[in-house]
C-alpha cells in the first residue's frame, strides 16, 4: 500500500471540513436544479410553438448559455453586475444564478428534444378516440415525454453537481478548495496527501451522483 | 444615456476578459511562482466610481475584508480546525486589531485577486502580491512587508556560488513560465537551461542530477533545501529584487494612508519579524529572516 497521506484526513476537523465543502456544493446545485427543472419544462414547451418571437428569443437565449463557459458566466455574474449594475452579490447567490440560467438552458433543449420526439400519431390517435386537448397532454403526452427525460435531466443534474467544483473561483469554499486547502496547509508535513485527498473528493462526488443515478433507474423500472 | 450604455458594454466586455484569461490561465507553473499570475485583464481601464469603502466606511461596517489565499501554505492557508493562518493572515489580523474591526477573510485565487479589488469585493488584498508596474495601474499598492528574489539550489558537493563563468557542459533546472526562466534567458544567455513544466518534475530532476542547479523564487528553493538532506541555497538573491505589498482598490487614498502608516509604526516594534519567525521560520528557518521581511515599509 503506497503511502496516500491520508493520516491528514484525520487531523484536527479535516474530514468534517471537506462534508461540509461537500455540503456547500450540493446545496448550491440542489437549489439551482429546483430552480431550473420546472423553469426548463415551461421553456421547453414554449419552444415548441409556433410562435417566430418566442422561438427566436429562447433559441437566443439557449445558444448564448451554450456557448459561454460556465466559468465565464461566473465571472459574468460575479464581478460583472458589480461593475455595472454596482450589485454586491454573494458567491453563493451568484452560482446559484448561473446554474440556474444554464440548468435552465439545458433542460428547455432537452424537454423540447423529448416533445417533438413525440410521434404526430400520438396526437392523431388521442384525438381519434375522444381525448380532449388537456387529455391528450396529461395522459398520452407527458407519461411518455418524462419517461424519455429522465436519464437526460439525470446527466444535466450530475453535470451541474461536478461543475459546481469551478465556484472556487469566486470565492466560494467547496470541497475540492477545502482539498486543495488540505493538501497545501500540509505540503511539508505530508508531501504524497495530493492523490490520497483526491481520492477522497472523488468518492465524495461519487456518493453525491450515485444515490441521483439509483433513483433514476428505479424511476425507469417503475414506468416501464 | 447613450454614454452610460457604452461604458457599461465596456465594463462588461472588460469582465468577460478577465474571465476567459483566468479560465486559460488554469494551473501551469502554479508551483512555480506564488504570486505571479499573469496580470489578468490588463486592459480592463473602465474605472468604476468609487467602488471600494473608505476607512471610516469600513469602521462604521464593523467588518473589514481582506483577500488571502487559502492553499499558500506558509503565506496564506487554512490549517487543521478550519482556521486561517500564515505570514499573510497574521498581519492581516493585526490590521483588524488596530482598526478596531473585525477580519473577514475572502479565499482569493491568484487570476482574480484585481478583479476582487476592482469590483469593491474586498477592501485590501493580502495575498501575496507581488508589486508590478502593470499591476499598479489597476491597483494601488501600500508599502511593501517581504521581499522576493531568485534563488539558485544545488547539491553540496557542488555549490554553485554565482553565475559568472559557468561552465556550458553543465544545466541549469528551471521551470517554464516563471520568472527565473526569463530572467535568466535575458541576463545570462549562455547557460544551457533543462526546462520543466511542474515544481515536482523539476524536483526529480535536481534529486537525480540531470542538471547541475535549480533555479526558482528564492522562497522556493529555500523551502526546498530546508526539507532535503544535501542540498544548499548557494545564491539567495539573484536578480532585481521584487517586493510583496498589501493593495487597495485605485484611489482609495484614506484607506492606502492608513496602512502606510500602520505599517510604519508596526517598525518599531519589529513586527514582520515576528510574524516571520511564528509563521515562516519553519519552512525557511531562521537564515533568511533578514532577506525576506521587509520592516517598517523601507526597502534596503
Amino acid at each position: 500500500m503506497p503511502d496516500l497521506g491520508l493520516e491528514v484526513l484525520l487531523k484536527g476537523k479535516n474530514l468534517a471540513r471537506l462534508f461540509t465543502g461537500l455540503g456547500v456544493a450540493l446545496k448550491i446545485s440542489l437549489a439551482s436544479v429546483l430552480i431550473s427543472l420546472p423553469l426548463g419544462i415551461l421553456l421547453g414547451v414554449l419552444m415548441t410553438w409556433k410562435h417566430p418571437l418566442i422561438r427566436a428569443v429562447l433559441r437566443i437565449y439557449l445558444e448564448l448559455i451554450r456557448i459561454m463557459p460556465q466559468m465565464v458566466l461566473l465571472f459574468l455574474v460575479f464581478f460583472g453586475t458589480t461593475r455595472v449594475f454596482g450589485w454586491d452579490l454573494s458567491g453563493e447567490s451568484a452560482s446559484v444564478i448561473v446554474f440556474s440560467l444554464w440548468g435552465t438552458a439545458e433542460m428547455s433543449d432537452l424537454v423540447r428534444g423529448a416533445l417533438i420526439s413525440i410521434p404526430a400519431h400520438q396526437y392523431e390517435s388521442s384525438a381519434a378516440l375522444g381525448l380532449g386537448k388537456v387529455q391528450t397532454y396529461l395522459y398520452i403526452i407527458v407519461p411518455q415525454t418524462l419517461r424519455r427525460l429522465i436519464p437526460l435531466s439525470i446527466n444535466l443534474i450530475t453535470r451541474m453537481i461536478k461543475t459546481t467544483s469551478l465556484i472556487l473561483m469566486i470565492g466560494v469554499v467547496e470541497v475540492l478548495k477545502v482539498a486543495q486547502q488540505i493538501i497545501e496547509a500540509n505540503r511539508m508535513s505530508s508531501p504524497n496527501a495530493a492523490f490520497g485527498i483526491y481520492l477522497v473528493v472523488f468518492f465524495l462526488y461519487f456518493i453525491a451522483c450515485w444515490p441521483v443515478s439509483l433513483a433514476a433507474g428505479y424511476l425507469e423500472r417503475k414506468w416501464r | 444615456m447613450k454614454k452610460l450604455f457604452v461604458k457599461r458594454i465596456v465594463a462588461l466586455a472588460a469582465t468577460v476578459t478577465v474571465a476567459f484569461s483566468a479560465a486559460a490561465c488554469g494551473n501551469s507553473g502554479a508551483a512555480a511562482g506564488n504570486g505571479d499570475a499573469a496580470p489578468a485583464g490588463s486592459e480592463a481601464a473602465e474605472k468604476t466610481n468609487a467602488v471600494y469603502r473608505t476607512l471610516d466606511e469600513i469602521k462604521q461596517g464593523g467588518t473589514i475584508r481582506i483577500g488571502v489565499f487559502s492553499d499558500k501554505n506558509p503565506f496564506g492557508y487554512v490549517d487543521e480546525n478550519g482556521e486561517y493562518q500564515g505570514y499573510d493572515v497574521y498581519f492581516a489580523r493585526r490590521l483588524g486589531e488596530d482598526l478596531g474591526v473585525d477580519v473577514e477573510f475572502v479565499s482569493t485565487e491568484a487570476a482574480n485577486r484585481i478583479e476582487y479589488l476592482q469590483t469593491g469585493k474586498v477592501d485590501v488584498i493580502l495575498a501575496n502580491f507581488t508589486v508590478t508596474k502593470e499591476r499598479a495601474e489597476e491597483v494601488d499598492f501600500a508599502l511593501p512587508y517581504m521581499h522576493v528574489a531568485l534563488g539558485v539550489v544545488s547539491p553540496d558537493d557542488k555549490v554553485v556560488e554565482s553565475l559568472d563563468g559557468w561552465d556550458r557542459e553543465e544545466q541549469m533546472i528551471v521551470i517554464s513560465g516563471t520568472t527565473a526562466e526569463t530572467y535568466l534567458t535575458e541576463n545570462y544567455p549562455d547557460i544551457p537551461l533543462q526546462k520543466y513544466d511542474s515544481y515536482a518534475t523539476a524536483k526529480n530532476a535536481l534529486e537525480n542530477g540531470n542538471g547541475a542547479a535549480w533555479a526558482n523564487d528564492n522562497t522556493e528553493v529555500i523551502a526546498f533545501a530546508m526539507q532535503s538532506e544535501g542540498y544548499t541555497v548557494g545564491i539567495p538573491e539573484l536578480g532585481s529584487q521584487d517586493t510583496i505589498a498589501p493593495a487597495v482598490s485605485l484611489g482609495n487614498t484614506t484607506l492606502l494612508e492608513w496602512i502606510n502608516e500602520e505599517i510604519r509604526l508596526l517598525g518599531s516594534e519589529r513586527f514582520f519579524h515576528a510574524d516571520y519567525e511564528a509563521t515562516l521560520a519553519d519552512t525557511y528557518g531562521m537564515d533568511y529572516e533578514e532577506s525576506l521581511v521587509v520592516e517598517g515599509g523601507g526597502t534596503q
